[in-house]
């Protein structure tokens, strides 16, 4: 079954000391550098778009068409940014990549700022990961030395400068508008669009916005061709990606496989579910994706997949959880993230989080009243949809899922308190002290 | 919004089924409004920039304009009206209702409903709104969030952060507006809240918008806390009266008594906003020194009479000061009156005393200036208007800092500045906040020397035509042929001119003929037919030919013995270029009679005082610095209280002439009926600038203006204003200061006295010069200003500090006789 198994953004990730510049050219590294900057700048772009490259951040929209919105006769530069900001809960692709190899990053943002001729590129790390931070600082300076940046890289006449920049922890930067306003030293909170970051994105300037594994997927594609990379994954989605198993799974971790792998396959290749027990739901990509049951285990994980089933395929983090897991508990868990990282500008995604974190916390203690379950509905309408940005449409996706797959756990919260139904000490992975409940 | 768009930029879109075509970019919300569609708004302003926060004016775009519905209800103030699109509000659409009424729901949820107390109770956006597009009932049980309150951002704004719906109203407008960002969000999710840095509180003069558009009770001012509810007030638009940038103002009184002005709407002039001056200082004449009474002077005291024996000593008192010359008057009016009032002073002192001594400007001023109003302001109209300079591609200013000396200005600068990328260029010594606001360009220039660097402008760095405009302060009138200069520019180019005044009556004055050379409708006095105009208009048989003396020659003359009696009007002495001499002229002219709401330094000297209406009783006009007629109305009602016009026609009854206006609405028939003059102007003045003078050592040369908030009499017991007051600092360049840093006491003097002010380095201030404000606040036991000593932009002072520094201040040129 392993043959199931694709690892290419991986494939370095378990040689020693994979993460130096040394280690990562003997190992193949920069060679795809040297034959792109050999390329003219449009073949690498339509490389990209031959390949079927999408947005690996969630959203999936083609990486090559993205790159060719930005305006021609725009005079000022042109600026990549990659989007390193992976905060979503359950999300953690792009931090081990970036832990184990930072180098392909490097390596693939020289490329893309080839390709869209970019001079100036940054990298925006979340706040929180201090130590791949230095990483990456450090594989820049590497690059730096060995001329892979700088002026005239190579020998091309190409000057690349990049970035690195430590945002503040806060999970609203993963938005790119936000993440842009951060950048340039401003509260993160998302902007206004249009102007799209295209035309007006950092300082004003034509700008891409490109998840980590986005960008770390372009050396792949030069050096064994656009062919080579359509021909994994299905018809839509193609390609390798990197699937992130975590939760009650035996062997949770990165699993890089072709779009469209199911669950079922994932499962049966890292271990199946902790021993003895059986799935119950999981999110297909995150909190922010509406959570899908066992009955999706054959669903194909690629963008369309999930989408026929009301999901979103997300950032392709697999949170798996089994029979012992309260779906209120954790739904209010998810939510009360959710809360927390809403940024205050618009009312809907401020005050709504707000209060669906009380509903569901009587839910919980089941403490809840008659209708709570319609109001939890209702409010969720009024949230989803209507808020400036997408950080509500993820806050209410992971309620209006719950309650449409487990509405009876919901009512259940009307009398009995959730960690009667589910004791929490059995849903735990770990030793742990006992827990206080009921208390927020 | 004044301009016609070209009909090929237009779009049309049906908005609840009725078809509507607005220029390219309207957003939705702005085209409902057009149609009469209210949609509900917290964080929409029209003359803000899109924020979509609030999330209420939810609609449903039922055709995108291609065909397509929109999925999702749209935030009609951030989007723009497209070609055939099909919007539908939640008037009709009960998707965009549903959406409505949930965001409404949303925003009360976390707020405290404390309506009863809140001073925006019965005039609250929120409020309304909840009842005309929320639920009757919240189904919100849980916990509210709090906050302490209020909490203060300034002296004067106080902050509810309870209330606050994070609309951004007030954060976006100190940014973008006003240019003070000393508000700004911060915090996140729920407790996202507006915050500042305490130590550098939201001191602006345009701090008080803020509490006008605040769609909740969030913001809220010290002085009207708790004071009122809005159903118990009356409102009376009007114009204020603290300059001449000519905001119209909604005034609210309660039983007789104003409690708050807000800004009028008047998108030609001040749009939706004023300053904090025109907002704030309103209780000035609530002091015990209001005169209610006439006074006649016995021996050394004022004591109270009646009207009528008032009048018979004003008779008196002229008419024996009359009987030792030919026409021994003078008359000073101020710059604070409307126009129908200085049209009878203008009328009394020709018909009654039969002088062309009088004068308005209660400042520094000479007589190019005189020739300068005659020959370029007096009679022009609406000339140069705020609209030009919005959308003017170069605006240049002379003497003028707009901030301080005219704020509407300002805003509309910056304005200009944001929107147009107009380039403004200012003479001035160095790039005051004010001009940095605006994005400003300073032409260093060192005061007196105006002239000198107006006629060495290279065009291509000052590109002045047509499309450009100049604007020139009062300030001018102290710099030797710097109005000449301006004339000669404007003429060169082809810019249009303004001349900005800072008093609100300046500019009716100069159409009501209150100069020495001018007759109303800017006739000059020495014209034969302008005068024949005059006389058939007011029926008399001769006027005076001569120019008269201007105002720092009638006190001249009253030291000499030339004159004999004066009529004062609102002067502040200290207000004049030699306060010491004023005083001392008022002092021992041989009878003095002063118009005065309250008691000054005049009343005091005065022989008769008349009391006289104050501002919120009175009726007539200001003419702001464009020439626009802005209608004054009284704000309270009024019973016993006499205009300056009326006392001056009672006077003239008593002298034996009839002044022939009894009313401020008589006085304006008459002023339009004699129309302006459309003989020959007036000759251009001519003036030579003067050698420039060169600071010996322990010297330098003074530039100095009034800022908005100082020591003036407008803003009396207006604590928390004047708290907000910029601190009182002299400013100089690093080379000047040696090595003194910020802080440091430095003593300034001029002529006999000195005053000590905190040094504020101006790394850009021209070398050999120092910036002093003309009247600042007394603070503590300072209550010299160089102004009152009578020191003026230009002069030469001596500055040294205490501090052991013999190097202070650098520079100069040793041993160099001046």
């Amino acid at each position: 079954m392993t043959d199931l198994l694709t690892p290419v953004l991986s494939a370095n990730w378990d040689i020693d000391r994979a993460w130096t510049l040394a280690v990562y050219e003997k190992n193949g590294g920069y060679r795809a550098l040297r034959k792109a900057l050999e390329m003219a700048p449009d073949d690498i772009v339509g490389a990209v778009k031959d390949a079927g490259l999408r947005g690996r951040g969630g959203a999936g929209f083609p990486t090559g068409v993205k790159w060719s919105f930005l305006p021609k006769d725009n005079p000022n530069p042109r600026y990549i940014v990659v989007n390193a900001d992976e905060s979503e809960p359950g999300t953690c692709k792009d931090m081990p990549l970036l832990m184990a190899s930072p180098h392909t990053l490097v390596e693939g943002l020289i490329i893309s700022s080839f390709a869209v001729n970019a001079h100036t590129s940054f990298i925006y790390v979340r706040g929180e990961v201090l130590h791949i931070t230095r990483r990456l600082q450090q594989a820049v300076s590497e690059a730096y030395a060995k001329g892979y940046l700088g002026r005239n890289i190579l020998g091309s006449g190409f000057d690349l400068d990049i970035i690195v920049h430590a945002g503040a922890g806060a999970y609203i930067c993963g938005e790119e508008t936000a993440l842009l306003d951060s950048l340039e030293g401003r509260r993160g909170q998302p902007r206004l669009r249009p102007p799209f970051p295209a035309v007006a994105g950092v300082y004003a300037s034509p700008t891409v916005v490109n998840n980590v594994e986005s960008i770390a997927s372009v050396p792949s594609i030069i050096d064994n061709g656009e062919a080579w990379f359509a021909s994994m994954g299905t018809e839509k989605s193609k390609g390798m990606t990197i699937y992130s198993l975590s939760g009650h799974v035996a062997n949770p971790g990165q699993f890089e496989a072709p779009m469209g792998i199911t669950l079922r396959q994932l499962l049966e290749v890292s271990g199946g579910m902790r021993a003895g027990h059986q799935l119950k739901f999981f999110t297909p990509g995150g909190s922010s994706t509406p959570l899908l049951t066992a009955e999706h285990l054959d669903m194909p994980l690629d963008y369309e997949g999930p989408m026929a089933q009301g999901s979103i395929l997300g950032t392709k983090a697999l949170q798996c959880f089994d029979e012992t897991t309260s779906v209120v508990r954790s739904t209010l868990r998810f939510v009360e993230f959710y809360k927390h990282e809403s940024c205050g500008k618009c009312t809907p995604c401020r005050e709504g989080t707000w209060w669906l974190v009380q509903l569901l916390a009587r839910l919980e203690a089941g403490q809840g009243v008659e209708g709570d379950i319609e109001k939890l509905l209702d409010l969720c309408d009024n949230i989803g949809g209507r808020s400036f940005c997408a950080l509500a449409d993820g806050a209410v996706a992971c309620v209006t899922s719950a309650i449409k797959h487990f509405r009876d756990e919901f009512e259940q919260g009307y009398h009995t308190p959730a960690w009667e139904l589910f004791p929490y000490e059995k849903n735990c992975l770990f030793e742990a002290a006992p827990m206080k409940v009921g208390a927020h | 919004m004044t301009e016609v768009a070209n009909k090929t930029d237009e779009v049309t879109c049906t908005i609840d089924g009725i078809e509507i075509s607005v220029p390219k970019g309207t957003l939705v919300i702005r085209a409902a409004e057009q149609l009469g569609i209210q949609i509900p708004k917290f964080c929409d302003h029209p003359l803000l920039d899109p924020v979509g926060a609030c999330r209420q004016c939810m609609v449903d775009v039922t055709d995108d304009g291609r065909g397509r519905p929109m999925p999702k209800p749209q935030a009609s103030c951030t989007i723009t009206c497209m070609p055939g699109m099909q919007i539908e509000t939640g008037h009709v659409s009960a998707k965009a209702e549903k959406a409505q009424a949930g965001m409404l729901e949303f925003l009360l949820m976390n707020h405290p409903l404390d309506c009863p107390i809140c001073d925006k109770g019965g005039e609250c956006p929120l409020q309304n709104q909840s009842l005309s597009n929320g639920a009757a009932e919240s189904r919100y049980d849980g916990v509210k969030r709090t906050f302490p309150k209020p909490i203060n951002v300034s002296k004067q704004i106080l902050l509810d952060r309870e209330r606050c719906v994070l609309c951004a109203r007030c954060t976006r407008f100190s940014e973008q507006i006003s240019g003070d960002p000393f508000i700004a969000l911060v915090e996140r999710g729920a407790l996202q809240q507006v915050g500042f840095y305490e130590d550098q509180p939201y001191n602006s003069y345009f701090s008080g918008n803020t509490i006008q558009i605040c769609p909740v009770g969030a913001l809220t001012s010290a002085k009207y806390r708790f004071r009122s509810r809005p159903f118990d007030l009356k409102s009376q638009v009007t114009t204020c009266e603290h300059c001449a940038s000519g905001c119209e103002l909604r005034v609210d009184q309660r039983r007789s008594e104003v409690l708050r002005r807000y800004a009028g709407d008047a998108p030609e002039v001040n749009e939706e906003w004023n300053c904090d001056k025109g907002r704030f200082g309103f209780e000035y004449g609530r002091g015990e020194d209001r005169i209610t009474r006439p006074l006649i002077r016995e021996g050394d005291v004022l004591r109270p009479a009646s009207w009528p024996e008032a009048i018979n000593a004003a008779v008196r008192g002229l008419q024996q000061a009359g009987a030792a010359g030919d026409h021994p008057y003078g008359v000073l009016t101020g710059g604070r009156l409307t126009v129908e009032d200085a049209y009878a002073y203008a009328k009394f002192a020709r018909v009654a005393l039969g002088t062309n001594n009088i004068d308005f400007r209660s400042r520094p001023h000479t007589p190019e200036e005189s020739a300068f109003l005659a020959q370029a302001v007096a009679g022009t109209g609406l000339g140069t208007s705020y609209a030009d300079l919005e959308h003017a591609a170069t605006v240049l200013l002379v003497d003028l800092e707009p901030e301080d000396e005219s704020p509407m200005v300002f805003l509309r600068l910056r304005k200009a500045y944001r929107k147009n990328r107009t380039r403004v260029f200012t003479l001035a010594p160095y790039a005051s906040a004010g001009t940095r606001k605006m994005g400003g360009t300073v032409l260093p220039t060192v005061p007196g020397t105006e002239a000198d660097v107006l006629d060495h402008l290279d065009p291509t760095e000052v590109p002045l035509d047509a499309n450009s405009v100049v604007l020139v302060g009062e300030r001018a009138a102290t710099s030797p042929g710097a109005l000449t200069a301006v004339l000669d520019l404007v003429h060169r180019t082809g810019a249009k001119l303004a001349w900005v005044p800072r008093r609100a009556g300046d500019r009716g004055a100069i159409e009501a003929g209150c100069l020495p050379n001018l007759l109303p409708g800017g006739r000059p006095v020495t014209d034969a037919a302008a005068r024949v105009d005059v006389r058939a208009a007011w029926g008399t048989d001769a006027l005076p030919s001569t120019p008269g003396r201007d105002g720092d020659q009638i006190l001249a003359a009253v030291a000499a013995g030339e004159l004999k009696a004066l009529v004062v009007a609102g002067v502040e002495p200290a207000d004049l270029r030699a306060p010491a001499t004023a005083l001392a002229a008022l002092e021992n002219v041989d009878f003095l009679i002063s118009l005065e709401t309250r008691i000054s330094e005049v009343t005091a000297r005065a022989d008769v005082v008349f009391p006289v209406s104050l501002f919120e009783e009175r009726e007539g006009t200001f003419l702001d610095w464009e020439g626009r007629e802005r209608p004054v109305h009284p704000a309270v009602p009024t019973t016993q209280v006499m205009s300056d016009l009326r006392v001056l026609a009672a006077l003239a009854d008593a002298l034996g002439t009839d002044l022939g206006i009894r009313s401020a609405a008589e006085a304006r028939t008459e002023l339009a009926e004699l129309g302006v003059w459309a003989g020959a102007r007036p000759d251009a003045p001519n003036a030579a600038p003067l050698q420039q003078v060169r600071p010996g050592p322990g010297e330098a040369i003074l530039a100095s203006w009034r800022e908005l908030i100082d020591d003036s009499r407008g803003t009396d017991h207006a604590g928390e204003l004047l708290a907000t007051a910029r601190p009182t600092v002299i400013r100089m360049n690093l080379d000047m200061a040696n090595g003194l840093r910020d802080g440091s006491p430095i003593k300034v003097a001029w002529g006999e006295g000195q005053i000590t002010l905190s040094l504020e380095i101006a790394s850009d201030m021209v070398d050999g010069v120092v910036w002093v404000p003309r009247h600042p606040l007394s603070r503590g036991t300072e209550h010299a200003s160089l102004g009152r000593l009578g020191a003026i932009n230009g002069e030469l002072v001596r500055i040294w500090t205490d501090e052991t520094d013999p190097a202070f201040p650098a520079g100069g040129n040793e041993g160099d006789p001046r």
